[in-house]
């Protein structure tokens, strides 16, 4: 710490949505171990998802955004805490009457959910390869009690041991790659590392290469990019589905959005072959996520595919590189987000609760249409946002990532995503299709699918997300506004 | 303002029925019908209108524009516009419109509401396309007009209707993607070239681009044109969604979505990239010649009523895609006569395979027969549109297939005699149409009572229409020339007009 005394007060300003998070998960811990019922400890959750929200504005521009080596919250970390913070507040809504109400004994699972966001919080913020692994950690380790969370059934804990042994292999890659570098160039620090001269123009050395690329190794489990992919779908699929919601959006924004500072500010893409290995990831993603997903049956499952598709769409707009990069990435993850909690929130509202009986294969769905129409709606705009279709989100994100991709270049890039969202109308109009079918398969639909009646809470929650979508996708200029600030500040 | 009244019009007319359908069962057709009435009323006072107008020069031949900032960081504006061919294909995308719902009025009964939010969002989506004169915005409605027409086919749609909507939408949205593509591109060329980023159609008219760049943009434009024309290689979508869509889906896409490619062709492809359109002229041309013969070949070996009219279509649209790429002035002015009577003709026929499946549950051709005397008047309408299809003089078709023939004569005598043959092949499988369906012995003994007083109505107009194309196509004639000014014409009289 070489901070100067005076500036403390400054820094816990600037620090104040990271600790209020972090005082709001003791909080509730507290809270819960006293008085075990979970309405009020949802309750609780949820004031301290919206208080670190509102601190939020607070921080930005309360002092030096730089606190310590460690962390630094500049517009850029803010704007993506802001994104986990709003999306965890999703999950927390969808959680509640998910996890049986207020019968069922469920306090710890929102102490958990506070800890991965604050994970994500200092994940995002991270400027030093000490915090980025001490936010991976705090996610990851949240997440494996989070998926195995209805620990009497099988399919949860399945999934968590998955998730846990693979996480722990990459997180030993990563810190293996961080040791690497650190060997090569005796810093931790991001900023340092672009700044040492010419590092990746004189082109790294053995050591430092194979150091970048473990990191990308690593960083490639916890986003799902091909051929790391392999436990995303049976992990999705085993989830309880807010949690699958929670993992496909604040675990893997929260890293992309982590790897996107550290390749700017490290000035990593001056390297010929990290750019090279980064694109070949992305066409293998996109295509394989793709193809895997046409002949899925679980609605889980096409999501897991189509997110693996999604982060490859991101990575070619990450591949451009510069202010518009940051700027498509942003937007592109910020819809991203909206349409994941969407359509993992409609899934979690056909639910009857535990996992084991998640409405998500889809003959449950035939029909959906003409029985609960404004769900099947809701679920609608979200694959169409999916899918790339205007006046969705998910166009002006793809539009964006496109507008990044085309003024850097990459032709490749540019045809590979086109051609994999061609692939990926088929099996979201599947679902469609499957939704307003009609006559016979319906009725079948209408057998299979549990009734269940959704919470005014998570009613309204999907109808602000689909709202959103929608507004945002009309008329994107307030986020884009935004963005320009945040990318900004970044490069 | 009157520009962007037309496109919400319809998409509050849509919302409106939904709502309506839910209180009173019954009511969203009024709904629906009022509004495409209103539309079509609005369309024709306008034409009315701009007669005078579109034979000044000073305005070059835009009638009305509208232009606001949407999302500036991308330089992207609401921009529409209007000129002569927008203005008659809105008009035709109007009276589609009122036929549509009028030969849907007993054919939908289940979720009829929705069925009619789809239908007129369908119609806003393609007004849109004809006005849209941004390069963003008409992506924009170019690919939502496609979600409604997606819900028509997939919930209203015959036997194999799931694979039929699947199959357009993957066509359409993912050559529409390859558009997008070429968008892009072509304003990245155009921002090096400026350092100003803009969608905006006269601003991007002319671009200045290597020949290499130039025609592979071009042909990014192209594919998704061509799938919607739908040009030959690319046409295997079209037969499939066709049959198997609601009749008013079936009147639709032949009549407004198939524009909507041609459109596209006359509009973007050849004033944005004049040269490459030029080397690339012949190639398109020998497609669209290949398209008028083998759709004729095709349509011949249908057993399907609704499948044969389909592959008429690829041969009609052939046409219009030899005249828009012969571009002079006489093959324009047949290419948009022809996907004027095109729309009408093939729209009456979708009309009448829509009332014969209603009676008779069937589209097989081979189960019908002899029903010239049980149905007189239908028997009458549909002889009347085969022959408007064959081509036969007086009707519209052969004003457009006349034009575009000698036009194409002078630019490439030996395509324009292939295409000729045309005449004949149209002949042999109308002739067939009518001899299957309506002569011989009802062996079936089918029981059919004739049109009622509203598919009269429908059919008549249509009808009359035809008529009116094929004996004084002057009106439509001089609304089509500003286009065939030479393309860099277009944009100096532009700026010109905005000027005053």
């Amino acid at each position: 710490m070489n901070t100067p005394p005076f500036a403390l007060h400054s820094n816990l300003m600037v620090l104040s949505p990271l600790i209020l998070l972090a005082g709001s998960a003791v909080v509730v811990m507290l809270a819960a171990a006293f008085y075990r019922h979970p309405r009020p400890v949802m309750m609780l959750t949820l004031a301290g998802l919206v208080l670190s929200f509102a601190s939020l504005f607070l921080s930005q521009g309360a002092g030096s955004p730089q606190v310590t080596a460690l962390l630094v919250l500049d517009h850029y970390a803010l704007f993506f805490i802001g994104l986990i913070v709003a999306a965890t507040f999703v999950v927390v809504v969808l959680c509640y009457r998910y996890f049986g109400g207020d019968e069922s004994r469920h306090e710890a699972l929102y102490i958990l959910l506070l800890l991965a966001a604050l994970g994500g919080g200092v994940l995002v913020a991270s400027s030093h390869f000490a915090s980025f692994l001490l936010g991976l950690e705090l996610l990851s380790i949240s997440l494996f009690a989070l998926i195995a969370y209805p620990r009497f059934t099988e399919r949860p804990l399945e999934a968590g041991i998955k998730y846990l042994i693979l996480a722990g292999f990459s997180s030993a890659f990563l810190l293996f790659g961080m040791a690497l570098i650190y060997a090569q160039l005796g810093t931790m620090q991001f900023a340092q590392i672009g700044a040492l001269p010419a590092v990746f123009e004189r082109g790294l050395d053995a050591y430092g290469l194979a150091g970048l690329s473990l990191i990308l190794v690593g960083a490639g489990f916890k986003l799902a990019l091909v051929p790391f992919h392999m436990w995303t779908p049976d992990v999705y699929e085993g989830a309880p589905a807010p949690i699958s919601a929670f993992i496909a959006t604040v675990s893997k924004g929260a890293m992309l959005a982590m790897l996107l500072r550290y390749f700017v500010v490290a000035d990593a893409h001056q390297s010929q072959s990290v750019v090279m290995a980064l694109s070949l990831i992305a066409v293998v993603t996109i295509l394989a996520g793709n193809l895997l997903a046409l002949r899925q049956d679980n609605i889980k499952r096409i999501l897991a595919y189509s997110s693996i598709a999604q982060l490859g769409y991101l990575l070619v707009g990450f591949l451009a590189f510069g202010a518009m990069a940051v700027e498509a990435v942003a937007y592109y993850l910020a819809a991203y987000f909206v349409t994941m909690l969407g359509a993992f929130g409609v899934v979690t509202v056909l639910s009857r609760g535990t996992p084991e009986q998640d409405s998500d294969m889809l003959n449950e769905y035939a029909g959906l249409f003409w029985r609960r129409p404004w769900l099947a709606g809701v679920f609608t705009a979200m694959l169409l946002s999916l899918a790339g279709i205007p006046l969705t989100m998910g166009f002006i994100g793809k539009f964006y990532v496109l507008i990044a991709a085309v003024g850097a270049s990459l032709w490749l890039l540019v045809i590979v995503l086109a051609v994999g969202s061609a692939m990926g109308l088929y099996y979201y109009l599947r679902i469609i299709a499957v939704m307003c079918a009609h006559g016979s398969e319906a009725v079948t639909g209408q057998m299979a699918a549990p009734k269940v009646k959704a919470s005014l809470a998570e009613s309204f929650t999907l109808a602000v997300l689909a709202l959103l979508l929608i507004w945002l996708g009309v008329y994107p200029d307030p986020l884009i506004r935004m963005l320009e600030t945040t990318a900004v500040h970044l490069a | 303002m009157i520009l962007s009244t037309l496109i919400f019009i319809l998409v509050a007319g849509g919302m409106l029925s939904w709502v309506v359908e839910r209180w009173r069962p019954g009511s969203a057709k009024w709904v629906a019908l009022t509004t495409v009435g209103i539309e079509l009323l609005l369309t024709i006072w306008l034409w009315l209108q701009s007669a005078s107008a579109m034979a000044l020069p000073a305005h070059g031949g835009w009638l009305a524009e509208l232009r606001a900032e949407w999302i500036p960081r991308f330089g992207v504006s609401f921009h529409l516009a209007m000129d002569g061919i927008s203005l008659i294909l809105v008009v035709l995308t109007a009276f589609l419109g009122v036929v549509s719902v009028a030969c849907s009025w007993t054919e939908i009964q289940e979720r009829a509401g929705f069925f009619y939010l789809n239908l007129l969002w369908t119609l806003a989506g393609a007004v849109g396309v004809f006005l849209a004169l941004d390069l963003f915005l008409f992506f924009f409605f170019w690919e939502l007009m496609l979600v409604p027409m997606y819900f028509m086919i997939a919930i209203w749609g015959h036997e194999k209707r799931q694979y039929a909507s699947i199959k357009f939408f993957i066509f359409t949205e993912g050559s529409g993607l390859f558009m997008l593509v070429a968008i892009l591109a072509l304003v990245f060329v155009h921002y090096r070239s400026t350092g100003v980023l803009t969608f905006d159609y006269f601003e991007l008219l002319n671009t200045a681009m290597s020949p290499s760049t130039e025609l592979w943009i071009m042909l990014g434009f192209f594919i998704a044109f061509a799938v919607k024309t739908p040009i030959v290689p690319f046409h295997t979508w079209l037969p499939d969604a066709h049959t198997e869509a609601p009749t008013a889906g079936s009147v639709i896409l032949a009549g407004v979505l198939l524009k909507t490619g041609a459109y596209g062709l006359l509009r973007f492809v050849v004033p944005l990239f004049p040269q490459a359109a030029g080397y690339f002229a012949p190639v398109a041309m020998a497609l669209g010649a290949i398209g008028i013969l083998y759709g004729a070949f095709l349509a011949f070996a249908q057993t399907d009523f609704k499948r044969l009219v389909a592959y008429t279509s690829v041969s009609h649209l052939g046409f219009a895609v030899v005249g828009i790429f012969a571009w002079n002035p006489w093959s324009l002015g047949g290419a948009v006569m022809q996907m004027i009577a095109h729309g009408v003709s093939t729209g009456a026929l979708f009309v009448i395979a829509g009332i014969l499946q209603e009676r008779t549950h069937t589209r097989d051709m081979h189960r019908f027969g002899g029903v010239w005397g049980i149905m007189p008047r239908l028997a009458a309408m549909g002889l009347f549109f085969a022959i408007a299809a064959l081509g036969l003089p007086g009707m519209g078709n052969f004003v457009g297939e006349f034009l575009v023939l000698m036009g194409l004569s002078r630019v490439n005598s030996v395509l324009a005699s292939v295409a000729a043959v045309a005449f004949v092949t149209s002949v042999v499988y109308a002739l067939a149409l009518v001899q299957k369906i309506f002569h011989g012995e009802n062996t079936q003994g089918w029981q059919l009572h004739d049109l009622s007083g509203r598919e009269m109505a429908t059919l008549y107009s249509m009808a009359a229409i035809t008529l009116w194309l094929g004996l004084y196509p002057q009106p439509v004639l001089d609304a089509a020339p500003s286009i065939a000014n030479r393309p860099p014409a277009i944009a100096v009289a532009h700026r010109e007009g905005n000027a005053e």
